[in-house]
């Protein structure tokens, strides 16, 4: 029998610090075996092993066409993330994954997508809004809405401006707290959706974030027509063992791990608007 | 139902016997600090003859009472559980490779084979539902799934009921019918046994038995009739997954959590509660870390932690969690109720609070009643 539980040795092979607090990391496998078996989807998830501290659930934000590597972006809050901050090329962590069920890419091909994200909980759509980009023809419009905290929280601003660049794509972006070189608007990111367009008929909607603003975004769809099988959320909970038997992450009846962490709006509608469930 | 053996009382010693020969550790029940524990049985003597317990919501008490029996109790605080889903466990080993890479090796258990005397029905229906989750699954835990291939069950039908007991409420006792190598029931005189396994016919076969009288049949069938009827505990029904969904802003949620004190005693001494934290020991000259898993409980601050934010931070979320869990979400993961009526956690509650009567509140008044 094949345990579960046991990671495997990967090497830290690129380090990027994206904000004080947040850098992403790209790791290779060791095993060349298992690197070349390793097959994944945006949305899914990793556990990232730092020697000695323990285990955290990451999303993989890399392509799954590029090939070796597998990139997370990672903030900088808790014991383990603290510590992998510190990591370096070269260095070396634990891995076992992929878990968990991705975005719907299949459903969205076709259509017109409207990724949604707020704080900083963006790394899984951005891993769709990549994987989008790459394979541009296959989709239709392409909306991004982000919302952030405060302009300074912003990921990725170049990317955000190179995206905009794209045919067919839109950015909107808005930060609770503006500032003097903060273009976009100021308020939550639910300002945005007079401006976004939307075809009730032909989007696929991807979205990520607190749960607040979730709940806000959902309910400003399903006013617009947005059909609640369109709409897909990215849930989080604690996960330790990732793998359906620690239990922290349960949602109802729901194991967030293996069950989502994507999932379609009716699946969790029941429990959506209840808070602290 | 396989045929049903008689052994007098002073050959009860045999069946210790017969397991030791067959390579068994045997375990069985004995008074330790105040209750009845499980631990290892070298001698029939270290049983509980003549002792009762007594219990009530927040109390548990040992008394002595006139009677040869060793098992003219309910329960004490474990189950099962321990002996398959250990408290703490080492998942793993990861070690430091020339000061560079990681080297993550398995841990083996530590097994032998495992003879537990004195199961109750309430158990072996716990035990089918850890089996469901931690073996019956797509990634069944092999720490798990090797300690349960070891073990040999020796189960007891319940003639001495708790006043903290409603297994007849939930379906699951007091008498035993399923997923056990040998039962017994006591008698004064003598045990009836039965085999429910190959293995237990095995060991049964050893003994000095006879057929079982009639008499002494419906004697045992008697003793286990009056100790369903002596229940007085129930939950409002088998099924109470909708019912409790529809109440999830229920003002008794507040009214509980005025009287719970988020310990985890009841989820610890709760024979179907799964959930683990998995948590880092590194050794001193850091080289070597063990990754290891403890017992959590769904009433601490950490177990709905994520990133910087607490997802259930109140008592009162923390208790609805539990119960819809148990009594609801669970029919949907493994096709029942997670409750099996042991009434464990009615008794080593500090505050004594008991699930039947806060799934009774929380079901039959109207929301923002």
């Amino acid at each position: 029998m094949t345990n579960p539980h046991l990671p495997w040795e990967a090497e830290v092979v690129d380090k990027v610090d994206e904000l004080p607090s947040v850098f992403t990391i790209s790791l290779r496998i060791s095993d060349q075996k298992i690197r070349d078996s390793y097959r994944f989807t945006p949305g899914q998830f990793n556990m990232i092993y730092l020697f000695g501290v323990g285990e955290v659930a990451i999303s993989i934000v890399s392509d799954p066409g590029e090939g070796e590597l597998l990139s997370h972006t990672i903030r900088a809050v808790g014991r383990v993330t603290n510590g992998l901050a510190k990591l370096q090329p070269g260095d070396r962590v634990g891995l076992r994954g992929p878990y968990g069920r991705g975005w719907p890419l299949a459903q969205a091909e076709g259509n017109d997508v409207l990724a949604i994200t707020g704080g900083l909980g963006c790394a899984p759509s951005v891993s769709v809004i990549n994987y989008i980009m790459k394979r541009r023809d296959d989709f239709g419009h392409l909306t991004i809405m982000q919302g952030v905290k405060h302009y300074h929280d912003l990921l990725w601003k170049d990317r955000y401006a190179q995206w905009a660049q794209h045919p067919d794509t839109r950015v909107l972006l808005a930060a609770d707290v503006g500032g003097p070189l903060w273009p976009w608007h100021v308020g939550p990111v639910t300002v945005l959706f007079d401006e976004a367009h939307i075809n009730p008929q032909s989007t696929v909607v991807i979205m990520c974030g607190p749960e607040g603003m979730m709940r806000a975004a959902v309910q400003n769809l399903l006013e617009r027509g947005v059909e609640e099988y369109s709409i897909w959320l990215s849930m989080e909970r604690n996960m330790q063992c990732a793998i359906k038997q620690c239990g922290h992450c349960q949602y109802g009846a729901k194991f967030v791990c293996s069950d989502g962490p994507v999932f379609s709006y009716p699946e969790v509608k029941q429990l959506f608007s209840i808070k602290c469930f | 139902m396989s045929k049903i053996y008689q052994l007098a009382r002073n050959k009860f010693p045999q069946l210790l016997e017969a397991l030791k020969s067959a390579g068994y550790r045997c375990i069985g029940p004995q008074v330790r600090d105040g209750a009845i524990l499980f631990d290892d049985l070298e001698s029939i003597d270290q049983l509980p003859a003549g002792r009762q317990d007594l219990q009530a919501p927040g109390e548990y008490r040992m008394q002595e009472i006139h009677s040869p029996r060793y098992f003219a109790w309910a329960n004490g605080p474990q189950a099962l559980k321990p002996y398959l889903f250990t408290p703490h466990e080492v998942l793993w080993k990861a070690s430091r490779d020339n000061n560079v890479g990681i080297k993550f090796n398995e841990v083996e258990p530590d097994l032998q084979l495992l003879a537990l005397i004195g199961v109750r029905a309430c158990d072996l229906a716990a035990l089918q539902l850890q089996d469901a989750h931690f073996q019956e699954c797509d990634q069944p835990d092999p720490y798990y799934t090797k300690r349960r291939e070891q073990l040999f069950l020796i189960a007891v039908n319940c003639t001495h009921p708790a006043d903290t007991c409603f297994c007849v409420s939930t379906g699951d006792g007091p008498r035993v019918t399923t997923n056990y190598d040998l039962v017994l029931s006591e008698l004064d005189e003598s045990f009836l046994i039965a085999a429910g396994s190959e293995r237990g016919a095995a060991i049964l076969a050893t003994l000095s038995t006879t057929d079982a009288t009639p008499d002494a049949i419906e004697t045992a069938d008697t003793e286990t009739d009056l100790a369903a009827r002596r229940q007085t505990r129930s939950l409002p029904s088998r099924n109470l997954r909708d019912q409790l969904f529809a109440n999830l802003h229920h003002p008794h949620w507040n009214d509980v959590a005025e009287r719970c004190l988020s310990c985890g005693n009841c989820t610890s001494v709760c024979p179907t509660c799964f959930c683990y934290s998995e948590n880092e020991q590194p050794a001193m000259d850091g080289n070597e870390s063990r990754h290891v898993r403890e017992w959590d409980s769904c009433f601490t601050h950490g177990h709905s932690y994520i990133h910087g934010f607490v997802v259930r931070p109140d008592t009162a979320s923390r208790y609805r969690q539990w119960l819809i869990h148990k009594l609801g979400s669970w029919h949907d993961q493994y096709g029942r109720s997670g409750c099996v009526g042991c009434g464990r956690c009615i008794s080593w509650c500090p505050t004594g609070i008991d699930i039947t009567e806060e799934a009774t509140a929380v079901c039959t008044v109207k929301d923002n009643d």
